[in-house]
C-alpha cells in the first residue's frame, strides 16, 4: 500500500479548469508537506480538445513524471479512453456518473471505477463550473487526504471572486468528498498523508526565471506574448510597480529587442522573454546588440516545429537557433538550466555575465520546464543576498581621473570599461552598429575592423571562465553514459537509477552551460565514458553536433524525441540500445 | 552657454554637395543651442541611411541603430532615462517603410521623442530606388515601370493615430526648421517633424527649385494648429495635391506622455534607481505568493 508515492492525472476539455484545478491540488499537496512534479499537457485552444495535468507525488523531491497513472480524474469520457492504457493495476478512475463509460473496464483491468454525481453536486451546491472542485475533492477522499488540505487552497484561489463563490466551492467539495467516500467499494491502494516539512514553494521554470530576474535587479522587460514564455512577461508586469520595473508589452519582438537595446544603453538591466518565432524576429537586433556590446538577457523558451509548430508543446529544437541567430560574428553566452532552481540561478548569472562581458546571454528553456511545476524548499531562494556584478563600470570618480573616455577601448580581455552615455560630461559618445573606432565613431579602416572584430570575440574566451562544467549523476564508472542538456535531466536521472537498480550500469553527464562550451570540463567528465549516449528533444542531434564541433566528442548513440512531448524515464528505458 | 561648436566635431560628412542633410544637421545643432541643451543631455537615435549618420558628425550621445528600428531603440532609451531629450533621426524609407509600424505605436503611446524624418522621397545610400513617399509612377531601378505604390501620407497617418505634435519642415528653410525643432523639443510626448529635402543625386526631379515652388507656410494662411480637423485637411494636401504645407500642422499639450503614466518612473529616471535593497518583507512576499 504505497503512501505518498503516486501519480494522479486530471483530464478534460480546455475551459473545464484542468490546469487551474491541477495546480490547486498541487498546492494543497505541497502544503501537506509532500513533494511533487506537475506537468500540464494542453492544446493551443481556449475551449474543447483534450487537456490533462499530471501530478506525481513523493516524500522526496520528484524529478519528473512517469508514464503510469494511479488515479485518473476524468472530467470527460474521452479522458478515460485516452489514458486507459497507462493506468496501473488497481488504479481508480473518478468520473461523473452522467459520462458514458464502458462498464467492462473494471473487471478487465483491475480498475476501480468511481462514477460520482459530480456535476449534479456542483450544480446543486454551487454552479456547473465547480465540477473540477468536486472531482478534486473526490480524489482527496479516496486517497484519504484530509479535506482541510484542499479547502485552504479553495478559499485562497476563489477569494477574489468573493465569499459566496468560496462558500459554494466549499459546499461542493464537502459533498463530493462524502459521495466519494461512500462510493468506494474497497480501499484505494494509494494514500496521501500530510507530513511535516519546511516551507516550500510550488514553482515552474518561468516563475523561477522571473523571480531570479527580479532580485537580480532587472529593471526593464520588453516582450510580446508567445507561449511558452508569456508568463514571464506577465510576472514581471505584475511586480513592476513594487519592484521598480518598466515592463513593455510591445508591438512585436523586433520592437522588444530594440527597446531593450535602448534601455540597456541607458544603463539599466534589460531582458526580453520570448519563444522561437519571436526570437527569429529578434535576430537583427541581436546582431546590433553584439556590435554595440550591449548587455542583454534573452529567455528563449522553446516549442516544437518550424513556424507555429505545436504552440503549447515542448522541444529542445532551438539550440542551433540560439547559437547562430544574427548576422556577422559576435560573442554570446548560452545557458541551459534544467530545474526551477536552475532557472532562478541562471537569471541572476545571466545579468551578471551580460554586464561583465558586455554581451548577450540567452537562457534556453522549453515548454516542459517553463510550465511544469515542482516543489522547492523556500530557503533555496536566498533572495536578499543575490550577487550583482556590473562588470567594468566607471563611476564619475573614475572618469575624473581619465583624460578622455573611449567607450570601445581595445583591451586584453576585449571588455571596454563602461560609462553610460550621458552620465558624465566625459561620457558623451556615439554607439553605432557600423564598425567603429575606440571612440565609437564610424570607420571602414581595415586594421581597426580586424582589431575590433577580435576584441569582441575575445570576450567569448574571457566568458569561458564563468562557464560551469557538466553536472554528473550516478556512479563514477558505468557501461553507458547519458549526455544531455536542459529539461531532460529529471527523466534521465531516474532512468539512471532504474538501470543501476536493475543490474545495468549507467551514469549521466548533464550540460548546463552550452556556449561557450566549457570543453575541458566536458572532455574530463567524459574521459572514461565507455559508451556515450546523447539524449535530447530534437531530431537533428543539436547537442551531439555541438559536442563534436567544440569538444571533439562523438556520440556512440543518440536518443532523440521530437513528438512535442517531454521525456520520461519510462520512455528512455524503453528506447535505449535500439 | 553652449554654442554650435559644442555640438560639432572634426568628422566631415559623407553627404553629396548640396544634400538636404546639411540643412537638417545645421538646424539641429542650432535648435539644440536655442533649447539650451548640452551634448550630455541629449540622446540622438538614428536609423540607417545617409542622413542617419548625422550623429557621427556631431559631439552628442548617439545610438546609430538599424534600418527601421530607431524609434523602438529610442522608446526603450526614453523609458530607461526619461530625463534625457531623445531625438530620433531617420529617412523616409527607414521611418515610413521599415519602421512604419514602430511609428504608429510611438504615436499612439505619445512617448516623449522628437521624431525627425528626412523625407527626400528616394533611397539615397543604396543608390536611387523608390521610397514609400515617392510619387506613383516614379521610375527607378526597382520600379522600371514607374512606382505602382501610392505614397504614404505620414502626417495624416500620425494624426489619425492621435498624434499630439505634427509638423513639416523644409531642409532649405533653416529658420523655420529650427523653430519647429525647438518647439518639438519642448513638447509633451511624441513630436513628428516630416522634413522635405532634396536628394540632389538620385531624385533630380524634386530639387530645391521644385520644393520652393510647391511649398507654402500654413501660418501664412491663418492655419490654427490646435484644430485637429483643419490639420487633417492640411495633411491631405500632400501627397496627392501640388501644394506642400510647411510649418506646425497640429499641436496639443493636453495628452499625457507615456512616460508620465508609468508608475515606476514617478520615482525618477529608471537608470538612476537602485537595483536592489527592497524591504525584507517584499522578498518574503515573493516566496509567499508561490507557497
Amino acid at each position: 500500500m504505497p503512501i505518498n508515492d503516486m501519480t494522479l492525472r486530471i483530464g478534460g476539455e480546455a475551459g473545464q479548469g484542468v490546469e487551474s484545478g491541477g495546480a490547486g491540488f498541487a498546492k494543497a499537496l505541497a502544503r501537506s508537506g509532500l513533494h511533487l512534479c506537475g506537468i500540464p499537457d494542453y492544446y493551443s485552444r481556449i475551449r474543447g480538445g483534450h487537456n490533462f495535468f499530471t501530478i506525481r507525488v513523493g516524500e522526496a523531491p520528484v524529478p519528473a513524471t512517469r508514464d503510469h497513472v494511479d488515479l485518473l480524474i476524468a472530467l470527460t469520457a474521452e479522458t478515460v479512453a485516452r489514458h486507459l492504457d497507462c493506468l496501473s493495476p488497481g488504479a481508480a478512475i473518478i468520473i461523473d456518473e452522467a459520462q458514458p463509460i464502458d462498464d467492462d473496464l473494471r473487471q478487465a483491468r483491475d480498475l476501480q471505477l468511481l462514477r460520482l454525481p459530480l456535476l449534479e453536486i456542483a450544480k446543486r451546491e454551487g454552479s456547473e463550473v465547480m465540477v473540477n472542485t468536486a472531482a478534486l475533492a473526490a480524489a482527496a477522499a479516496i486517497t484519504e487526504l484530509p479535506l482541510d488540505a484542499v479547502m485552504g487552497v479553495i478559499a485562497e484561489n476563489f477569494a477574489k471572486k468573493g465569499d459566496e463563490v468560496v462558500e459554494a466551492n466549499r459546499r461542493v467539495a464537502e459533498a463530493a468528498f462524502a459521495a466519494a467516500q461512500a462510493a468506494l467499494e474497497r480501499p484505494f491502494s494509494w494514500k496521501l498523508q500530510p507530513i511535516e516539512a519546511p516551507k516550500r514553494v510550488v514553482i515552474n521554470g518561468n516563475e523561477a526565471f522571473a523571480l531570479g530576474a527580479l532580485v537580480a535587479g532587472c529593471q526593464f522587460v520588453a516582450g510580446y506574448p508567445m507561449t511558452p514564455a508569456t508568463s514571464v512577461l506577465e510576472y514581471m508586469a505584475t511586480h513592476a510597480d513594487q519592484w521598480g520595473l518598466v515592463v513593455k508589452h510591445t508591438e512585436s519582438e523586433i520592437a522588444a529587442i530594440n527597446m531593450c537595446i535602448g534601455a540597456a544603453n541607458a544603463g539599466v538591466r534589460a531582458m526580453a522573454p520570448t519563444s522561437g518565432g519571436g526570437f527569429d524576429l529578434m535576430a537583427e537586433g541581436l546582431s546590433l546588440a553584439g556590435m554595440t556590446e550591449t548587455p542583454l538577457v534573452i529567455l528563449l523558451a522553446g516549442r516544437p516545429g518550424p513556424a507555429t509548430g505545436l504552440a503549447t508543446r515542448t522541444a529542445q529544437a532551438d539550440l542551433f537557433l540560439a547559437m547562430h541567430a544574427g548576422h556577422g560574428e559576435f560573442p554570446r553566452v548560452i545557458l541551459a538550466p534544467h530545474t526551477p532552481q536552475g532557472f532562478y540561478e541562471a537569471a541572476i548569472r545571466a545579468f551578471n555575465i551580460a554586464e561583465r562581458y558586455q554581451l548577450q546571454v540567452i537562457v534556453l528553456s522549453d515548454q516542459y520546464v517553463a510550465s511544469g511545476i515542482w516543489t522547492v524548499d523556500a530557503d533555496a531562494f536566498d533572495l536578499e543576498n543575490v550577487p550583482i556584478d556590473r562588470g567594468k563600470w566607471l563611476t564619475a570618480t573614475d572618469l575624473a581621473s581619465m583624460e578622455s573616455y573611449q567607450r570601445f577601448a581595445i583591451t586584453e580581455d576585449g571588455v571596454s570599461p563602461r560609462a553610460v552615455a550621458g552620465s558624465d560630461p566625459k561620457a558623451v559618445y556615439l554607439t553605432t552598429g557600423n564598425e567603429h573606432r575606440e571612440d565609437g565613431h564610424i570607420t571602414e579602416e581595415a586594421g581597426i575592423t580586424a582589431a575590433m572584430t577580435s576584441k569582441r570575440l575575445r570576450k567569448l574566451e574571457a566568458a569561458r571562465a564563468d562557464m560551469r562544467g557538466p553536472i554528473r549523476y550516478g556512479p563514477e564508472d558505468a557501461a553507458m553514459t547519458f549526455v544531455s542538456w536542459g529539461s531532460t535531466y529529471g527523466a534521465l536521472s531516474e532512468a539512471v537509477d532504474a538501470l543501476n537498480r536493475g543490474g545495468d550500469s549507467a551514469n549521466l553527464v548533464h550540460l548546463v552551460d552550452l556556449v561557450p562550451l566549457p570543453a575541458e570540463e566536458v572532455r574530463a567528465a567524459l574521459a572514461s565514458a565507455r559508451k556515450v549516449v546523447v539524449v535530447e528533444g530534437n531530431a537533428q542531434g543539436q547537442l551531439a553536433q555541438h559536442l563534436w564541433a567544440e569538444a571533439g566528442i562523438r556520440a556512440d548513440e543518440t536518443l532523440q524525441k521530437y513528438d512535442g512531448r517531454g521525456f520520461t524515464a519510462d520512455y528512455i528505458l524503453g528506447n535505449i540500445g535500439g | 552657454m553652449v554654442s554650435v561648436k559644442d555640438f560639432s566635431n572634426d568628422i566631415r560628412p559623407t553627404w553629396c554637395p548640396g544634400c538636404g542633410d546639411y540643412g537638417i544637421w545645421n538646424a539641429l545643432k542650432r535648435a539644440l543651442v536655442q533649447a539650451e541643451l548640452t551634448p550630455q543631455q541629449v540622446m540622438l537615435v538614428s536609423g540607417i541611411g545617409c542622413g542617419s549618420k548625422i550623429s557621427d558628425y556631431m559631439t552628442i550621445n548617439g545610438l546609430h541603430t538599424l534600418h527601421g528600428r530607431a524609434l523602438a531603440v529610442a522608446t526603450g532609451y526614453k523609458l530607461a532615462n526619461h530625463g534625457m531629450k531623445v531625438i530620433c533621426v531617420h529617412g523616409d524609407g527607414d521611418g515610413y517603410g521599415m519602421g512604419a509600424n514602430h511609428m504608429l505605436h510611438a504615436v499612439r503611446r505619445n512617448i516623449g521623442i522628437v521624431d525627425m524624418v528626412q523625407n527626400n522621397h528616394v533611397y539615397g545610400l543604396t543608390k536611387g530606388q523608390y521610397s514609400p513617399t515617392s510619387r506613383a509612377g516614379f521610375r527607378t531601378k526597382t520600379s522600371p515601370h514607374g512606382a505602382l505604390d501610392r505614397p504614404v501620407n505620414p502626417l495624416a497617418l500620425a494624426l489619425s493615430q492621435g498624434a499630439t505634435f505634427v509638423a513639416r519642415g523644409f531642409a532649405l528653410d533653416l529658420k523655420g526648421l529650427i523653430e519647429l525643432m525647438v518647439a518639438a523639443l519642448d513638447h509633451r510626448g511624441y513630436a513628428l517633424i516630416d522634413i522635405m529635402q532634396p536628394c540632389v543625386t538620385f531624385n533630380k526631379g524634386m530639387d530645391y527649385d521644385w520644393f520652393s515652388e510647391h511649398t507654402y507656410r500654413v501660418e501664412d494662411e491663418g492655419h490654427d494648429p490646435s484644430d485637429r480637423m483643419a490639420a487633417m485637411a492640411r495633411a491631405f494636401e500632400y501627397p496627392g495635391g501640388e501644394r506642400i504645407p510647411l510649418g506646425l500642422i497640429y499641436r496639443t499639450e493636453e495628452v499625457p506622455s507615456y512616460e508620465e503614466q508609468v508608475p515606476t518612473l514617478a520615482q525618477g529616471p529608471l537608470a538612476a534607481q537602485p537595483l536592489r535593497g527592497r524591504p525584507t518583507e517584499a522578498y518574503r512576499q515573493l516566496l509567499d505568493e508561490l507557497a
